[in-house]
């Protein structure tokens, strides 16, 4: 009967209720959206990849060899020599090694020349590997695999030819429209910068730019596709590449033994502390957001207490009334609190639903554009703990107007 | 007797050098029908808000069914009104966005009654014999005419089989053919029940259903300087 007091009641101001309970939806919306794709976001990164102890790169700082290796983001300072390359990969810690190409690109998709090691040994997630979801792995020259975004995207398929361009913009006046590549293998979607990704051998990165000095096409040279795959292929150089290590214990030692190379000016990172070390710069970022997100629930919850204040004024006969059928003042208290507690329960309920709706439309924009993966289901412990904050904070809050009709339940006047 | 009233005095605590009501004795006994008029200002209100226990007296003793609210707790004197008292106003009787239906039943909430097994079966009936139409029982009590939320109010005040009805002019914002049936009705009610009535009416006219009329003047006694 008491609930059915306090929902009528609310029902009965519907205009003013209305307007707080949607400043309430939109602070809990925005509330639990920025702590659910922060969370989302941070997974995603510290999914990006697993199972590779060290990431080597040309002498830069730890995260940028982590950016343009790992995420294809920002550009390399430098390449390394295949000669180095071999001297490292052969030592006798390394298991495997996955060596990594980087300069070119297909509509904006970067382009990674790599060997098959990539697909044997490259993880992510907890220790998944990469899974086909239709073909294989590359075994000629022209071959390219397809990451799953880019495969969708572009709508490419098994069997269809493409070219790549040189550099990394979208838009690319220099073209390898010369040497066509023919899709033989999609990789499943990983969630991960993979899949905006397009996979080739380090020999066709290297194919493409047979005739290619500093940059340019030489004109008027002319080598056929034949020809090519009957030329030295060797690579000269790779950007970066990764290391598994037959012990863990090694990594150190290996990391050492490569940051000290005397031949070339190099960079292990352990790609675990890399990706924190990242995540920190970015968790002010996330502090911020969520600080500014906070600070818009106060606000909508003392916009709530405003209003409820003000309908006390309204309902001194309503108090009267109650008090003479018996009620006490407490009454009046708690008829107030509880009226606050279902402004919050029902605006984290629209919230939550209106967050539940806007991932479900949005994931793909999210995975398209940025590259994130959001799950839908963003109930996590985490956030449910934050809704019950959230009920609480309004609970205290709402005080102030549940102590103000208390007063006047108190104060009889005749 | 129902009410016994011994040496009262009351002042608002904010005016102690004004005393609004000074009392040396008055009581009324089981069953009977009071009829107390006097002009505006006069206490009326501040009688009415002694005898139901919204507030204490300065001085003096309060009895109401043989118990002291003057030495109750606020809480048991809200128990005691809730179960004891029925309390009628001027107008505003009802909670307006809650049915008829409903606000009898939340009446009965803050007392025993609320318990009672066949209570939604009484309130049906107390709406029936006052004359209230079914299909206006689950309407928003501000959608009721002004006769009809009257009429809604003495089921209210009534529903927890209360000893004492405390009446505070509730014709007033009736018109002449309509506070006719309600005092007929009231009346009636009231003595098949034996249930003590306290009204309180600037309205002489209505005097004539009472056996016993007395005016606030005489129970009043304050002094000349007041």
């Amino acid at each position: 009967m008491f609930t059915k007091l306090a929902l009528q009641s609310l029902l009965d101001r519907k205009g003013s209720v209305v307007l707080s309970l949607m400043a309430m939806t939109v602070s809990i919306f925005v509330l639990l959206g920025v702590e659910h794709i922060c969370h989302q976001a941070k997974e995603n990164f510290s999914n990006t990849v697993s199972g590779v102890d060290l990431v080597v790169g040309a002498r830069t700082g730890s995260i940028n060899l982590l950016l343009y290796s790992v995420f294809r983001v920002g550009t390399p300072t430098n390449n390394i020599s295949w000669e180095t390359y071999e001297t490292i990969t052969n030592s006798a810690a390394v298991k495997w090694a996955i060596p990594i190409s980087l300069g070119d690109s297909h509509k904006g998709f970067r382009v990674l020349g790599t060997t098959s090691n990539y697909f044997q040994h490259y993880s992510y997630g907890s220790q998944q590997h990469l899974d086909f979801a239709s073909g294989k792995a590359f075994h000629q020259v022209f071959d390219v695999v397809l990451g799953a975004e880019v495969a969708k995207k572009l709508g490419y398929q098994l069997g269809d030819k493409l070219t790549l361009a040189h550099g990394i913009a979208a838009t690319s006046f220099s073209m390898h429209d010369d040497r066509p590549f023919t899709v033989v293998g999609i990789l499943a979607s990983t969630g991960t910068p993979i899949d905006q990704t397009l996979h080739v051998s380090l020999q066709g990165i290297e194919a493409i730019h047979v005739d290619w000095q500093q940059g340019v096409k030489m004109p008027g040279s002319n080598i056929t596709q034949a020809e090519l795959e009957q030329a030295d292929l060797q690579p000269k150089s790779v950007t970066a590449f990764m290391l598994g290590l037959k012990s863990k214990m090694a990594t150190f030692r290996v990391q050492r033994a490569i940051n000290e190379y005397a031949q070339e000016p190099l960079l292990a990172i352990l790609p675990g502390v890399a990706l924190s070390e990242l995540w920190q710069m970015m968790s002010v970022l996330e502090n911020t957001l969520l600080l500014v997100s906070a600070l818009v629930f106060v606000a909508a919850c003392l916009g709530v207490s405003a209003m409820l204040l003000s309908s006390i004024r309204e309902r001194n006969r309503e108090i009267q009334l109650l008090r003479v059928i018996g009620a006490p003042p407490y009454f009046l208290f708690f008829l107030i609190e509880l009226e606050a507690l279902l402004i919050a329960l029902v605006s984290c309920i629209l919230g939550a639903g209106l967050l539940a709706a806007c991932l479900a439309f949005s994931q793909d924009y999210l995975v398209s554009h940025f590259g994130l993966h959001v799950e839908v289901n963003f109930l996590t412990s985490n956030n449910l703990y934050l809704m019950v904050s959230i009920i609480c904070a309004s609970a205290i809050v709402a005080i102030f107007p549940s102590f103000s009709g208390y007063r006047q339940a108190k104060v009889i006047k005749s | 007797m129902t009410i016994d009233l011994t040496n009262v005095r009351f002042h608002y605590p904010e005016q102690p050098n004004q005393t609004v009501l000074n009392i040396p004795s008055w009581s009324v006994p089981v069953g009977e029908q009071v009829f107390i008029h006097g002009p505006s200002g006069g206490g009326k209100s501040t009688l009415l808000s002694l005898l139901s226990g919204l507030l204490i007296p300065s001085e003096g003793q309060v009895s109401i069914l043989g118990q002291r609210l003057d030495q109750m707790t606020s809480r048991q004197r809200d128990r005691f009104r809730a179960g004891h008292i029925g309390y009628m106003f001027q107008q505003f009787n009802l909670i307006s966005y809650l049915n008829a239906f409903d606000n009898i039943l939340l009446a009965s909430q803050f007392s025993q009654r609320k318990k009672a097994p066949a209570l939604h079966g009484e309130i049906k009936k107390l709406l029936t014999v006052l004359n209230i139409p079914e299909n206006d029982w689950y309407r928003p009590a501000r959608n009721l005419s002004i006769g009809q939320q009257q009429r809604v109010a003495i089921a209210r005040a009534l529903i927890n089989k209360p000893q004492l009805l405390i009446a505070d002019e509730p014709t007033s914002s009736l018109d002449p053919v309509n506070k006719e049936a309600f005092m007929a009705l009231l009346m009636s009610i009231v003595s098949e029940n034996h249930i003590t009535l306290v009204f309180v009416s600037h309205d002489l006219s209505l005097s004539s259903n009472f056996n016993r009329v007395e005016s606030l003047n005489d129970i009043n006694h304050l002094e000349s300087s007041a």
